[in-house]
């Protein structure tokens, strides 16, 4: 479904962010990717939107990311930015829910419709008519994946979808997470997130990608999080950071 | 900073809510908007007179739309002084005695100033009554319909929505420096470069992150301003209603009138 081909990108002429990264992700599959800060995780979620250029070959289900692939790609692949307030740009949750569908020519019925079902899958039709200014910044996360899924995208990309979340709205994230039945991509600092929502992990660490392997695998190999600026997932530890401590 | 961006969203709350003009067709509220504001800008400038029944319209919509004139007068507190600022050297320049009451003389100059304030504040008052019964998106829609140009309804469209960015940017960082200068009132001359500048660049990239939020979602220069609504008949009556009765008001002296049924 992804495949990325000794693809190259660097901000500044001799700085690169991802150096020759190679790697395949099948449809169906959730992927994690992991890594320290500036590793290059939102980079491959740009490049692969197409949002940012790089060297090196990018397909989507076997087409090219190219300018004029662009429209039939985005639309394949829906993006859940990490911050909602950036996601969420119309007055309401409904309007912004169906932008989507508009834009690819959906009726208005049809387009309506498509927004009830999501809402209803997702248990948020209460939200519908709220105004996004005025709801709180769990159900903004919710809104703003519920806004993904009115696309009906064969995969879908995450940026830090836990991130400024409590326990209890971080928990029904990841319950959503697992039910979407589409390809996912999840970049995330949150492992033990990764760790219920994804079979696969990919980690990078300066634009390289240092392991790629079955998320239990991987995830449990302290040695090798530890090099790269990361930890064990807490509910692998199986003790609380205080007893840790101890 | 708080307050205005509360006050942003407040205007959008304004215009979902409903009442028989909320409900109108939003193509017959602009163009009754732009016809009421031609024919006040049509009076001479010392028929102040003519002007005063115009106000009726604005009463009514405000009667009927539910809407608290209060708020309107809340919202237009930073653009009104500049607009009655307009005549305010009128009196200085015109000096004709126009009219006397008793020992009182009132010049031309006075005339022409009050009934440039009159219509400045109508004018204000009647676009504040389309936003606050229109979502801006049927408004664009509207625009839409008269056939101006879609580049100028999107930048509307857009300016509209980015000024919040802009604000919620602002209030960050207002606070931000707040928090860290104790006992100091706004922000110092010294730090309005380098404030102006960040705000400036952090506006950028919000607004860069909302674009490419919109293009991955399939937007292709195109808005798809608000669901296709029928012109009804109720939306042509009141549009004709409105116009007869913007043309009785500019032709039949209806303040003499008054007046004259007064004195008999």
């Amino acid at each position: 479904m992804i495949e990325f081909q000794h693809v190259s990108f660097g901000y500044e002429k001799n700085r690169q962010v991802l150096r020759d990264l190679s790697f395949r992700i099948e449809r169906g599959e959730a992927v994690g990717l992991v890594g320290p800060n500036g590793a290059g995780k939102s980079s491959v979620m740009k490049l692969l939107l197409g949002l940012l250029e790089g060297e090196g070959q990018i397909l989507v289900d076997g087409l090219p990311v190219r300018r004029d692939t662009l429209p039939e790609i985005r639309r394949k692949l829906g993006f859940v930015l990490q911050s909602s307030d950036n996601q969420m740009f119309m007055p309401t949750v409904y309007e912004d829910m169906i932008f989507a569908p508009l834009n690819y020519k959906l009726s208005r019925e049809e387009a309506e419709a498509r927004v009830d079902e999501v809402l209803a899958r997702l248990g948020l039709e209460e939200l519908k008519h709220r105004y996004n200014h005025k709801i709180s910044g769990g159900e903004k996360r919710m809104a703003a994946i519920a806004t993904i899924l009115a696309m009906k995208p064969e995969a879908i990309l995450m940026d830090e979808p836990s991130s400024a979340l409590d326990p209890y709205n971080r928990r029904v994230i990841i319950n959503t997470i697992c039910t979407l039945p589409q390809t996912k991509l999840i970049a995330s600092h949150d492992l033990d997130m990764i760790l219920d929502t994804c079979e696969r992990v990919i980690l990078l660490s300066e634009g390289h990608i240092i392991a790629d392997g079955p998320a239990e695998k991987l995830l449990q190999d302290r040695a090798l999080l530890e090099a790269n600026r990361l930890e064990l997932p807490l509910s692998l530890v199986g003790r609380t950071p205080r007893n840790a401590a101890e | 900073m708080q307050k205005a961006m509360h006050e942003l969203a407040e205007m959008d709350e304004l215009a979902m809510r409903s009442s028989p003009i909320h409900e109108l067709h939003p193509l017959a509220k602009l163009i009754t908007t732009i016809i009421y504001i031609l024919i006040t800008l049509s009076y001479d400038k010392y028929n102040l007179s003519g002007l005063v029944p115009m106000l009726l319209w604005p009463i009514l919509l405000f009667t009927i739309s539910g809407i608290e004139v209060r708020i309107c007068f809340y919202k237009l507190r930073i653009v009104l002084p500049l607009v009655m600022a307009v005549g305010l050297f009128n009196p200085f320049f015109d000096r004709a005695i126009m009219l006397r009451i008793g020992p009182l003389a009132v010049s031309g100059g006075v005339f022409s100033m009050l009934t440039l304030m009159i219509k400045g504040l109508y004018c204000l008052m009647a676009s504040f009554l389309l936003m606050a019964t229109t979502p801006i998106d049927s408004l664009c829609a509207a625009l839409r319909q008269l056939h101006v140009p879609k580049i100028l309804v999107t930048l509307l469209l857009l300016t509209y929505r980015y000024v919040g960015v802009m604000t919620e940017e602002l209030a960050v960082m207002t606070d931000a420096y707040l928090l860290r200068a104790p006992g100091q009132k706004g922000i110092h001359i010294s730090a309005w470069g380098s404030f102006l500048g960040q705000l400036l660049l952090r506006s950028m990239d919000r607004a860069q992150e909302l674009y490419a939020a919109m293009l991955l979602r399939g937007y292709n220069q195109q808005f798809h301003y608000a669901e296709a609504r029928p012109f009804r008949i109720r939306d042509a009556l009141y549009l004709l209603g409105c116009i007869l009765f913007f043309l009785l008001l500019r032709t039949v002296k209806v303040a003499q009138l008054l007046g004259g049924m007064l004195v008999r």
